[in-house]
């Protein structure tokens, strides 16, 4: 118990770092997601394009490719210049937007058009009708998938360990190198990932039941 | 005085043309029925009146504003008719009153206190005070659809459009949503009234018009139409549903 009991502060540390980018790359790719979504649908052929083509290339290429990509890549070029942390986030972000998007597109589709078409016929401009009546009801639809796509993000970010980045998962390979202890630390990285991811859970789960489309 | 006036109005899915040449006029304080089988235009000739259908061809006027142009702003024109639909879309994240002063208070700017002022009353009107915090789905059709009715009504709209209102509701919470349509006709309303109800086109209607194939076959007062169908297409029609 020594070693673990050693490790846990170090590796609290990096569980920081692991939520820090996590939240960020969230809070970013939710954003991103809900552009793309609206640019998916919306009425204007080249933007359904560009849309389409960011969905497409994220979701056909590996998540440790784009990441190298967008540090070692983007980073040549000379007006350029992320460091370690910002560039993991990005990655993150964007890599989650691409599905957020999607999941974003099905939810306002799931919505049935004469909600859209009683909102206008009372005068409500499309935006409005977006704003208040569609999108509050798909976001309460698409709960479930987005609790499951996040999960995956924070997952993901554990890759970010290969660039360097302090993480928690990081700090389990020096922690392992230090100690050989490769059985228990791993055992309570793995733990510590868990209690996270299964908090989230039960935080969506809250959200469904509060938020229970009536 | 004329409140819509509809010249050649053409109106085409595709290769599928359902209004084929259409042109009324429709008066202040009117209440027309429109009557026909399934697939003869109805409900689209009244979606192209709010412009919720785009129109082909022809010119459509309502309340002096030309909505067939592409120049007219939709939204403005749709603040002054308001619509009822078959399947009610009230909005089911939003409490009664709230479905109720949402376009007052987004649409007209009206102030929290004014909107809900103006919703109780509307739901003294249609008889469903006492549901102003429950949800949709907490309510029966009937109550549903005259839920739906005081929300259009609450942006007091100029032009009423009903599209079927009675028929997706159980027989007997049919007399109550006819009911609050027919104090809204005898309060002086223009009413354009897509409907399956024979007797509330006739005892409620100033005209009613016969739809078939994309055309107004025959329109007349409903006496005569009723009892006179001059076309065959009438005729037929009328010998199955009455």
């Amino acid at each position: 118990m020594d070693v673990v009991r050693n490790a846990l502060p170090y590796l609290m540390d990096g569980l920081k770092v692991t939520l820090y980018i996590f939240i960020i790359a969230l809070i970013l790719g939710f954003i991103i997601g809900l552009i793309v979504a609206l640019l998916r649908l919306a009425p204007i052929k080249p933007l359904n394009w560009i849309a389409k083509s960011y969905i497409n290339a994220i979701r056909g290429t590996p998540f440790i490719v784009q990441l190298f990509f967008i540090y070692f890549g983007l980073n040549t070029i000379p007006w350029i210049s992320m460091d370690k942390t910002t560039a993991g986030i990005v990655t993150v972000a964007i890599n989650a937007g691409a599905y957020f998007a999607e999941i974003i597109r099905a939810g306002i589709q799931s919505i049935d058009s004469g909600q859209a078409e009683a909102a206008r016929s009372l005068g409500l401009t499309s935006t409005q009708t977006m704003r208040y009546i569609v999108l509050p009801q798909a976001f309460r639809r698409m709960l479930p998938t987005f609790t499951n796509q996040s999960i995956i993000s924070l997952k993901d970010t554990s890759l970010l360990s290969i660039i360097g980045i302090a993480d928690l998962t990081q700090r389990g390979q020096i922690q392992q190198a230090a100690t050989y202890e490769s059985f228990k630390i791993w055992l309570i990285v793995g733990i510590i990932y868990f209690i996270i991811i299964y908090a989230l859970t039960l935080l969506a789960n809250f959200l469904e039941r509060r938020f229970e489309l009536r | 005085m004329s409140i819509i006036q509809v010249r050649h109005l053409k109106k085409s899915f595709g290769n599928l043309e359902v209004l084929k040449d259409i042109s009324t006029v429709i008066q202040e304080t009117e209440v027309v029925c429109v009557i026909g089988p399934s697939g003869s235009g109805k409900s689209t000739f009244l979606r192209c009146l709010n412009r919720l259908e785009d129109i082909t061809d022809g010119e459509v006027i309502v309340n002096g504003h030309i909505i067939s142009s592409s120049t007219v702003n939709i939204n403005k024109v749709r603040e002054e008719v308001g619509m009822v639909f078959q399947q009610f879309n009230l909005f089911p994240h939003k409490t009664v009153l709230e479905n109720i002063t949402l376009a007052p208070m987004k649409v007209r700017l009206t102030t929290k206190d004014a909107a809900k002022k103006r919703a109780y009353e509307l739901l003294d009107k249609v008889g469903l005070r006492e549901k102003a915090d429950s949800y949709p789905a907490q309510l029966s059709g009937g109550q549903k659809q005259r839920v739906a009715i005081a929300r259009a009504l609450a942006m007091d709209p100029k032009i009423m459009l009903f599209d079927e209102p009675t028929s997706a509701l159980d027989p007997e919470m049919v007399g109550d949503v006819l009911d609050v349509m027919k104090q809204l006709a005898k309060e002086g309303m223009t009413m354009v009234v897509v409907t399956h109800e024979m007797g509330f086109a006739r005892e409620v209607g100033d005209r009613v018009m016969f739809m078939d194939g994309g055309y107004v076959v025959e329109e007349n007062v409903p006496e005569e139409l009723f009892s006179h169908p001059q076309h065959v297409r009438t005729q037929s029609f009328l010998s199955k549903v009455l």
